[in-house]
């Protein structure tokens, strides 16, 4: 129970910071943010490595490996298409020279 | 000694997160903020392996580097236009990943014996984890086109959510009390998923937006969940921050419609997803005056300021591009051109900046709606390209409107307002806009290519 309710001091806390950093996103990142924090929920491969590291094929390293494909295509998938996306915003030249 | 290398590894890899997000906030160190997060993954993938003692190397690696290659493929592959589907997709793999470790850890616990917090926190992964993912499919599917994009509303959709609702509460009780009987987390699963669909069909596809990021925050609760049972603090951590986020860009997308989140979720609102109205007019007496890209182009040239506002048509069309061509025309010879943005133009928050950084806008002439609706009335033509409802003026006025009380951008207070759509058809609210009518509006029918296209041809044939 005492672990319980140390994961629930963490999570509130990180709940908190959450807010506080999320609130200062203007609109024009929402997108990359959207697709990056997706990558960031991917974090469930650390679990899922757990559940697939054993030398046996049972169901549940099975269950795992499936979990560590899964939470993969979300952590590069996301991460790359974050990158690709933020690539593209360029700052106009001609009126920071203007200016 | 292992244990604390560990914990101080992972404390290291959510402190990365938490840096990165903040970095995620400007456009200046936004791609940083990427690469830190990228960096924070890294190190706890690594320091997993390192500690747990790679037993079974070869699943591992298969599982790793499948998912790492579709997950490649796609992010090299997908267009911004297809962007909300990709998330919404992305969400649910999420959401089975939980699932999966959930129910894995379920089968073979790490630690016995399996106290009863563990049990309760298995059982929100497994829910979380399952309504993410059916959910998300159906989102996708929406968005995609494989399914309708108007509400489907079930005969006692209400009353069949809370049976559900009240189902998953009596299978964890039974699985609580007895949970080495394997059905009871099978049926937790089972009902979860049928939840998942029932709690999306009825929303309709102008509304996915904040659905998307509804299902964004909930994959990172799902993950949080997963470790609650795990006692892992940096899924805990990671799953939180993007449970907050996800929940935040949820209430500013109510926000920016000026409604509730109840009545997203619940209200059915919405006709079908196609912008074109089949009628042309709706029955409206009131004439409106057609005009032909070759005189939008005539005004252009006598003009000094120039907004455009860029809705989903324009996207649709892929006429951002000429758009932009346009543009830089215009900006060559002296006219100061900015694009408005209202924050629900596209399909996911923040879609249409993506849409327009794509085709080389540069992101400083892309202005929030509270930072330019003021400048309107100083404005000589509001291009308004593919948008409807979100300049809208019976968003001011008509009370008995699905859209009143919602912010719009003041195209109206323009000199000129030109509006680029393919039919006098209503937005996805289904109402008329009196812009139309007025006698300062210039309406341009067309696809939104094909007109920007003539305009920019017009321009330089002068």
């Amino acid at each position: 129970m005492e672990s319980l309710i140390v994961s629930i001091y963490v999570f509130t806390l990180a709940v908190f910071i959450g807010f506080e950093l999320i609130t200062k996103v203007p609109p024009l990142l929402h997108t990359p943010l959207m697709s990056g924090s997706n990558a960031i929920s991917g974090i469930t491969v650390v679990g899922a490595l757990l559940a697939a590291n054993a030398n046996n094929w049972k169901v549940s390293t099975i269950l795992g490996v499936l979990a560590i494909a899964f939470a993969m295509i979300n952590v590069i998938g996301g991460f790359m298409v974050t990158d690709r996306m933020l690539g593209m915003f360029k700052k106009d030249k001609k009126t920071e020279k203007g200016a | 000694m292992m244990i604390y290398l560990e914990q101080f590894t992972y404390l290291l890899a959510s402190a990365l997160f938490i840096i990165g997000l903040k970095f995620l906030g400007s456009a200046k160190t936004a791609r940083r903020g990427n690469q830190y997060a990228m960096m924070a993954m890294a190190i706890a993938i690594v320091i997993t392996l390192v500690v747990s003692g790679i037993a079974g190397p070869v699943q591992i690696i298969v599982g790793m580097v499948v998912g790492g290659l579709i997950g490649g493929v796609v992010a090299k592959k997908i267009e911004m236009t297809s962007m909300p589907q990709m998330v919404a997709l992305f969400n649910g793999f999420g959401g089975i990943a939980s699932t999966l470790v959930a129910y894995s850890e379920y089968l073979e616990p790490t630690t016995l014996p399996v106290t009863l917090d563990v049990n309760i926190t298995l059982i929100l992964s497994l829910f979380i984890g399952t309504v993410t993912l059916t959910g998300s499919l159906i989102a996708f599917a929406k968005l995609q086109g494989l399914m309708p994009g108007r509400p489907m509303v079930l005969p006692m959709h209400q009353v069949l959510n809370f049976l559900l609702m009240v189902g998953v509460v009596i299978f964890g009780v039974m699985y609580v009390m007895a949970p080495d009987v394997p059905m009871w987390p099978l049926l937790i699963i089972a009902a979860a998923a049928v939840f998942g669909v029932t709690f999306v069909i009825p929303i309709g596809g102008a509304d996915m937006p904040v659905v998307i990021a509804l299902l964004n925050s909930y994959s990172g609760l799902a993950a949080s969940a997963t470790g609650f049972v795990l006692s892992n603090n940096v899924l805990i951590i990671a799953g939180a921050l993007v449970g907050a986020s996800g929940l935040i860009l949820t209430q500013l997308m109510c926000d920016a419609m000026n409604r509730s989140l109840f009545n997203v979720l619940f209200g059915a609102v919405g006709t079908d997803d196609s912008t074109g109205d089949a009628g042309t007019g709706g029955g409206e007496q009131k004439t409106v005056t057609r005009y032909t890209a070759e005189d939008a182009a005539m005004i252009m040239d006598t003009v000094q300021s120039v907004i455009i506002v860029p809705g989903y048509g324009l996207a649709v069309a892929q006429a951002q591009h000429v758009l932009h061509e346009m543009a830089e025309m215009l900006t060559s010879r002296g006219i100061d051109v900015k694009y408005a943005i209202h924050p629900v133009a596209g399909r996911m928050p923040g879609h249409m900046n993506v849409l327009l950084a794509e085709a080389n806008v540069p992101y400083d002439v892309l202005y929030e709606m509270d930072d330019i609706n003021d400048e309107f009335q100083n404005t000589d033509v509001a291009l308004i390209i593919g948008a409807n409802d979100v300049v809208n003026p019976a968003a001011r006025t008509k009370k008995d409107s699905p859209l009143y009380g919602m912010p719009i951008l003041n195209v109206d207070y323009a000199r000129t307002v030109m509006f680029v759509k393919r039919s006098m058809g209503a937005g996805f609210a289904g109402e008329a806009n009196p812009l139309f009518f007025d006698d300062k509006t210039m309406m341009v029918f067309g696809d939104a290519k094909a007109v920007v296209t003539g305009l920019v041809k017009s321009l330089k044939e002068e």
